[in-house]
């Protein structure tokens, strides 16, 4: 999993990034640069800021009045917040998935879809529905009730469902914020399996409290804590011979 | 021995709250008996199908049930776009400032006013400043401005419950503010708003108050044909029949109000399916 490391491309690249919520800093000075078709692992403490790390990258954190900061986020070359860039396009381009499942209260069919429907996709939507299915391994299970309510899924099967709906966009990045966290550990094991797949089509960026889950699933790992990119780089690394004594300290389980 | 005693109070408790939900069920049974055994011998097809008269034996609510549902489509073909609409700008554009405060208080205010001053109001500015006299229209208008705060106070509450995982899952694919709102949050939150709705036309097909400021006539003897045209609804018809001496008038009132009832229960049984079918997709 780990010889991929060798010459990739650079997908997403913070330089100096600094967040803030009102006065409180929570990420400082970050610098960091993720490969594209790989899986990047965002792991530290509750309330390191790895959440907002995530948000800051799709612009969902633009929706919180007190939000600020500092510095840049490039991708395809250009400043995320810089002064033309337009929210609605990044998101199109840099899907998520959440904590908790969130499917909308329509049909299954219907949520794969919606995305593309208002942004214009003028291709065959029914076989952009079963593409999508068949991406998140979902294809199978629901193929014979695509007009039930998606509220009827089980947690495991919505949260697959929120992954087809993000890929329906064909995004060049998919951010995963612990999509895990509320799922039971079989579900957990598919979605898993499921992201080691949909490496080769996109770059993924995923928080995870789980470091078992960032050391089976991840190419890379970023080990953040208050707000400070303690460590950064391949998994591997990372979970045998950390460089810092911070970064040994919360694999081995001595905080946290 | 403490324990028994506890166990007798929450006896006692379930007792009193039992007593008090089967007292208002005999008040409303108790009501609903007297009203039928006067009205139901007054209601017939020609009950139905002739206008008032001064022979109770000849009268009949033609006029007033006609009026009637002119009067709620109008007020529903007002309001239920106005009252959505303010909703959806309070909750979801408006700046929280003291303003947007100022404005919510006022509505919780407007939604408790008594009816007869919508009534002197709408008798100063629909008839009187807008010259559209004792038409549908001021009937209308008036019952719209006392339906208006009920309907946005309940529709607020509905859109603000629509979760925020929901808007956060539609902007993250992209979408725009009006399509979230207009594609997500809206639909979600219908099921609730057609409820605030449902209760609110019920109440407004029963006012009389200002139906009788804006000078809805009592005794009409032609069927509307437009909403510019004067008219009668069944609560004025029944309160005019009700305020009569003779004994076959009451019977008569009796009769409207059975005719008010049916209809009222025929819409909320409509608009509750409605909802049903809107709530599908809810698990």
């Amino acid at each position: 999993m780990n010889d991929r490391l060798v010459d990739k491309q650079i997908s997403l690249e913070a330089r100096d990034l600094s967040i803030s919520y009102g006065e409180k800093q929570v990420i400082q000075q970050v610098n960091m640069k993720i490969s594209s078709h790989q899986v990047t692992a965002v792991i530290g403490p509750s309330g390191c800021g790895k959440s907002t790390l995530l948000r800051t990258i799709n612009r969902m954190n633009d929706f919180i009045p007190t939000f600020s900061m500092e510095g840049e986020i490039i991708f395809q070359g250009r400043n995320i917040y810089g002064p033309y860039s337009d929210p609605g396009v990044i998101r199109q381009k840099i899907g998520m998935v959440f904590q908790r499942p969130n499917p909308f209260p329509k049909s299954i069919y219907k949520n794969v879809i919606w995305g593309p429907k208002i942004n214009g996709y003028t291709g065959d939507l029914q076989e952009l529905a079963e593409d999508a299915l068949k991406r998140a391994a979902l294809w199978e299970e629901v193929k014979d009730r695509l007009n039930e309510s998606a509220l009827r899924l089980s947690g495991g099967q919505q949260q697959r469902l929120c992954i087809a709906r993000a890929i329906a966009m064909n995004p060049d990045v998919i951010l995963m914020d612990e999509p895990c966290s509320a799922l039971d550990p079989s579900a957990t094991a598919r979605i898993e399996d499921l992201i080691k797949e949909l490496r080769d089509n996109y770059t993924i960026v995923i928080v995870t409290h789980n470091m078992q889950q960032a050391a089976r699933i991840s190419d890379q790992t970023a080990f953040l804590y208050e707000g400070d990119l303690i460590e950064y780089g391949v998994t591997k690394k990372i979970f045998t011979q950390p460089d810092k004594k911070k970064t040994e300290d919360y694999i081995t389980g001595r905080f946290g | 021995m403490k324990r028994t005693q506890r166990k007798r109070k929450e006896q006692l408790f379930i007792w009193i709250c039992r007593a008090a939900t089967w007292s208002a069920i005999a008040i409303l049974l108790t009501l609903l008996f007297h009203v039928m055994r006067e009205g139901i011998e007054w209601l017939d097809l020609q009950f139905l199908d002739s206008f008032p008269s001064r022979k109770p034996e000849r009268a009949g609510i033609k006029s007033a049930l006609w009026g009637s549902v002119w009067l709620i489509g109008l007020t529903a073909m007002i309001s239920i776009p106005l009252s959505i609409a303010s909703a959806l700008y309070l909750e979801e554009y408006a700046p929280k400032n003291r303003w947007t405060r100022i404005i919510e208080i006022n509505l919780a205010n407007l939604a408790a006013m008594p009816s007869i001053l919508y009534g002197l109001l709408g008798l100063a500015i629909f008839v009187r400043y807008f010259d559209l006299e004792s038409s549908l229209w001021s009937g209308s208008l008036t019952l719209s401005l006392l339906v208006l705060p009920v309907v946005v106070i309940a529709a607020k509450g509905s859109i603000r419950s629509v979760p925020l995982s929901i808007r956060e899952g539609a902007y993250a694919l992209g979408a725009r503010r009006w399509q979230v709102v207009f594609y997500q949050v809206l639909p979600s939150a219908l099921p609730g708003i057609m409820t605030g709705i449902i209760l609110a036309l019920s109440r407004a097909m029963g006012e009389t108050a200002p139906l009788i400021m804006v000078g809805a006539l009592s005794y009409i003897a032609f069927l509307p044909e437009g909403p510019s045209d004067p008219f009668t609804a069944l609560p004025v018809q029944i309160y005019n029949w009700a305020s009569r001496p003779q004994d076959e008038f009451h019977g008569l009132a009796a009769g409207g109000i059975i005719v008010l009832l049916i209809l009222l229960l025929t819409l909320n049984a409509g608009a509750v399916f409605i909802r049903e079918k809107l709530q599908r997709y809810k698990s």
